[in-house]
C-alpha cells in the first residue's frame, strides 16, 4: 500500500507542519505527548519555521494559543482529556475572540476513576464551546482534517477555532499508511494566514474580549458565533471539493458505509467506527441489510445531511462512546432531535453506550446491537440506553472486587 | 546600591499627555487607576494591555476603552500566558517580515491582587521562568475588590473583608498575614521588580522609566488604596496612600537583578494613623481597642525595617 507508516499522533504533527503554522504553545499529556514531541524536534531542527513554547498548564497553553492567533499568527496546539478540561474556560474565550486556531484533541476518558484509554466525554464536553469539531477515523484522515480545519476556520465567513479529534491509543499509537500531501499543493489549498480584522499593531490598536453591559450586546455577539458556525457547513463543502481536486481524497461532514439499501443503520464516530464497519460486513454476510453512518463533523451539527442519510430507515442505533450520567448517550439526543420533524423518520431509535474508557466492542456485541435494533424496528419502539457490558467482563470485575475486599481485610 | 532618580527629579518633568483617558466606570478615588494613569505616561500608547479578570476589566466596556493602545481581556488565571502569546506572535511576525518593526508593541499584563497573588500565580511563575519580555502591573487593593471585597491572600492581618468578618471567634477579622509576592517573584530571579504608590509619582515614573532598559520580566506592585473596599471617603485616597508608605507598611523598593534597594526610607509614623482612617480596621479601635492586634501589626513593620536596614549596612 502507498504511503508511509505512521501513528495518528505523528500524522497530526505532520498536519501542523504542512499547514506551516507560526506558533505552537504546548503542554504534555498522555496520549497526546508524541505530537508536541515531534513538533518540538522539527522546530528545533529548522524543519518548521514555527516558535515552540512549553507552557505551565493547558489553561496557559490555550490562552497563549488564542492570544497569538488574534495577534495574527497561525497557531496549532494539542491536548487530551484532563488537559482539555483544564483549558475549558479558555476554549470559550478563544472562540469568543474569533481566533481560528486548530487544536488536536486525542480523546481519553475522564477521571475519576483516572484512566488512559479513550472515550468521547472529553471532546463532547466542548461541544458548546464555539469550536468546530471534526472527528477522524484514520491516521490519514487526521492529517487531512487538520489541513481542512485551518481552511474552514480561517475563512472570513467562519473565523472560529476548530478541534480535530482522534482516539487515544486506538489511533494515536496505531501505525497506518499515510499518503503525504505535496507541500506545494497544500499551499494552494491553504493560502498564508493574513487575517483582515485581527492583530495588535502600533498603527491599528484594537480592543478584544471587552466587557459588555447587559444581554443585548452579549446576545448579538453570541448569535454571530452561531451564524458563523452554521456557515462552516457550506465552507466545509467547498473545502471538501477543493481537497478532493488537489489530493484525490474526499471527506464530507458525514460518511455513509453500505447505506444504499440498508434497512437499519448504526451511527458511530471516530476510530471505533472501523470496528463498526467490519461488523456491518459480517452482518451483511449473514443476510442483514445494515449500514453505518459515521459522524465526522459534530460542530456545526450537520442536521440536513444526517436527516437525508437516515430518513426512511426502519431503525437506527446510535452507539455513543460517552455517557451523560442521568441522561444516556450525548449523540443519541442530538440525532433524535434532528429527526423529530422528518416525515420519513425511522420507526425506532435505539441508544447504545459502549467503548467507555477504551473498553473493547466485540463482534458479539455488534451482533446483539443489530439484532435488537432490527427487532425495535419491527416493533416500532426504540430501546435504550443499553450499556454494552458482557457477562465475561462482569466476571472479570467481580474478581477485582473480591481481590479488593480480600486486601482490605 | 543607593537609588537616585535620574529622569524624574521634579514634578514638572512628568509628561502632561494622558494615555488613560477619563470617564471610565471605575470607582471614584480608585488608587489603582491613578497608578496606571501615571505608569502609562512612561509606557505610552504603543502597548497592548493583557487584562486579567478584576476591577480593571471594567475599563474596556463595549464600545468604549480609555486607551489609545490595544487591549485583550483574557481570564483571571492566565493573563501572563496571554502576554506570552501576544509577545511571541509579534516576535514571529516581525522575524518573518509580516509585520514592520515600527508596529511593535510593549506587552503589559494588568492584574489585581486576587489574580496576582492567588489564581494566576502558576501562569506568572511560568512567564517569569521563561524570561518573557513583558511588564506586569499588579494593582493591589488587598482583596477581591470587583466582587465587593472578599479575603485574598493579599489581605493584611487585622483587615475586615466580607469573607473574613470580625466576630467573637476572630476579633481581628483577617487572621492570616499578607503573602509576600515580592519575594516570591524575586525567587524567580527576574531582572526587575518594583513596588510603587501613585502618591509618590516621581518614584513611580522613575521606576517605569528605568525598567525599560531591561529585557525580560518587569514586575510592578502598586498599592491601590480602595475607598469602596477599605471603607473611607474617596477624597481621602491620597492621604491613605501616603500613610501606607509613611508608616512603613508599604515599602517602596526595587529589586534589580535580585538586589533589593529601598527607594524611600520613611520616618515611620505609627501604624495606627494609617489603620484608623479606614473602616476595614475600625473593629481594631471600637468598641474596645484591640491593643494586641495593633501592636502585632506595628511589630511586624518594625521587624521588616530593622532587617531591611541591617541588610543595607
Amino acid at each position: 500500500m502507498a504511503g508511509e507508516m505512521m501513528t495518528g499522533n505523528l500524522a497530526a504533527a505532520w498536519g501542523a507542519r504542512l499547514a506551516d503554522v507560526d506558533y505552537i504553545p504546548a503542554f504534555p499529556i498522555t496520549p497526546q505527548t508524541e505530537i508536541v514531541e515531534a513538533l518540538a524536534k522539527w522546530c528545533e531542527s529548522g524543519a518548521m519555521a514555527a516558535r515552540f513554547v512549553t507552557m505551565d498548564s493547558e489553561h496557559s497553553m490555550m490562552t497563549a494559543a488564542g492570544a497569538a492567533e488574534v495577534t495574527g499568527a497561525r497557531v496549532f496546539t494539542a491536548t487530551s482529556s484532563q488537559g482539555l478540561l483544564y483549558a475549558f474556560e479558555v476554549l470559550y474565550s478563544v472562540s469568543g475572540w474569533r481566533a481560528p486556531l486548530v487544536l488536536v484533541n486525542v480523546s481519553r476518558a475522564l477521571a475519576a476513576p483516572i484512566t488512559l484509554e479513550p472515550d468521547h466525554n472529553d471532546v463532547l464536553a466542548a461541544r458548546d464551546s464555539g469550536f468546530l469539531q471534526i472527528h477522524a477515523e484514520t491516521c490519514q484522515e487526521v492529517l487531512d482534517s487538520i489541513l481542512m480545519a485551518y481552511r474552514i476556520a480561517e475563512d472570513e465567513r467562519v473565523m472560529l477555532p476548530a478541534i480535530v479529534n482522534l482516539d487515544g491509543f486506538y489511533l494515536s499509537f496505531t501505525r497506518e499508511p499515510v499518503i503525504m500531501p505535496d507541500p506545494e499543493r497544500v499551499k494552494l489549498f491553504l493560502p498564508p494566514f493574513h487575517p483582515a480584522h485581527l492583530g495588535f499593531t502600533a498603527s491599528a490598536p484594537h480592543a478584544l474580549g471587552v466587557a459588555v453591559l447587559g444581554g443585548v450586546p452579549y446576545t448579538y455577539f453570541r448569535h454571530q458565533m452561531h451564524l458563523a458556525a452554521m456557515n462552516a457547513l457550506e465552507v466545509h463543502r467547498e473545502a471538501a471539493a477543493a481537497f478532493e481536486r488537489l489530493f484525490g481524497r474526499r471527506y464530507d461532514v458525514i460518511e455513509g458505509y453500505r447505506l444504499d439499501d440498508a434497512e437499519d443503520v448504526l451511527v458511530m464516530t471516530n476510530a471505533f467506527a472501523s470496528k463498526g464497519k467490519a461488523a456491518v460486513d459480517a452482518a451483511r454476510a449473514q443476510g442483514r441489510r445494515v449500514g453505518l453512518l459515521r459522524l465526522r463533523v459534530i460542530r456545526p451539527w450537520p442536521a440536513d445531511a444526517i436527516r437525508q442519510a437516515l430518513q426512511g430507515r426502519r431503525a437506527v442505533a446510535i452507539l455513543d462512546q460517552n455517557l451523560a450520567p442521568g441522561q444516556g448517550g450525548i449523540l443519541f439526543q442530538e440525532i433524535a432531535a434532528c429527526l423529530y420533524h422528518e416525515a420519513l423518520r425511522p420507526r425506532a431509535l435505539c441508544s447504545f453506550i459502549g467503548g467507555l474508557g477504551g473498553k473493547n466492542l466485540s463482534e458479539g456485541e455488534f451482533r446483539a446491537i443489530f439484532e435488537q435494533t432490527a427487532q425495535a424496528g419491527v416493533q416500532g419502539k426504540g430501546i435504550g440506553p443499553v450499556l454494552l457490558y458482557t457477562e465475561a467482563e462482569h466476571r472479570e470485575m467481580v474478581q477485582l472486587q473480591v481481590l479488593a475486599g480480600a486486601l482490605k481485610s | 546600591m543607593p537609588w537616585q532618580r535620574e529622569t524624574f527629579k521634579k514634578i514638572k518633568q512628568i509628561p502632561r499627555e494622558e494615555h488613560v483617558l477619563p470617564g471610565t466606570t471605575l470607582c471614584a478615588g480608585c488608587g489603582g487607576l491613578e497608578a496606571l494613569r501615571l505608569a502609562a505616561k512612561v509606557l505610552g500608547d504603543d502597548v497592548v494591555y493583557v487584562n486579567a479578570a478584576g476591577c480593571f476589566t471594567m475599563l474596556a466596556t463595549y464600545p468604549f476603552t480609555p486607551f489609545k493602545g490595544s487591549w485583550l481581556y483574557t481570564t483571571m488565571g492566565s493573563a501572563p500566558a496571554g502576554a506570552q502569546g501576544v509577545r511571541d506572535a509579534l516576535d514571529v511576525l516581525i522575524a518573518k517580515g509580516r509585520l514592520p518593526k515600527n508596529e511593535n508593541l510593549k506587552v503589559v499584563v494588568l492584574g489585581g491582587d486576587g489574580s496576582t497573588y492567588d489564581m494566576a500565580l502558576s501562569s506568572t511563575s511560568g512567564a517569569i521562568c521563561r524570561g518573557l519580555d513583558f511588564y506586569y502591573f499588579c494593582y493591589d487593593n488587598e482583596g477581591y475588590g470587583n466582587t465587593g471585597m472578599q479575603l485574598s491572600s493579599a489581605t493584611p492581618y487585622g483587615a475586615r473583608t466580607t469573607t473574613s468578618p470580625c466576630s467573637l471567634q476572630h476579633p481581628t477579622g483577617t487572621m492570616q498575614e499578607k503573602k509576600d509576592i515580592f519575594e516570591i517573584w524575586r525567587a524567580h530571579k527576574p531582572p526587575y521588580i518594583a513596588t510603587v504608590s501613585p502618591r509618590y509619582p516621581l518614584d513611580l515614573e522613575e521606576k517605569f522609566a528605568r525598567a525599560a532598559t531591561f529585557a525580560g520580566p518587569k514586575l510592578f506592585l502598586a498599592l491601590s488604596a480602595c475607598p469602596t473596599g477599605w471603607l473611607y471617603d474617596p477624597s481621602e485616597t491620597p492621604e491613605v496612600a501616603k500613610l501606607a508608605v509613611e508608616t512603613g507598611l508599604w515599602p517602596l523598593k526595587v529589586a534589580i537583578n535580585g538586589g533589593v534597594t529601598h527607594t524611600y526610607i520613611p520616618k515611620r509614623k505609627p501604624v495606627e494613623e494609617y489603620l484608623k482612617l479606614q473602616g476595614r480596621f475600625r473593629h481594631l479601635f471600637e468598641p474596645t481597642k484591640q491593643e494586641a492586634a495593633i501592636h502585632h501589626i506595628q511589630e511586624r513593620v518594625d521587624a521588616y525595617w530593622e532587617q531591611a536596614t541591617a541588610e543595607k549596612s
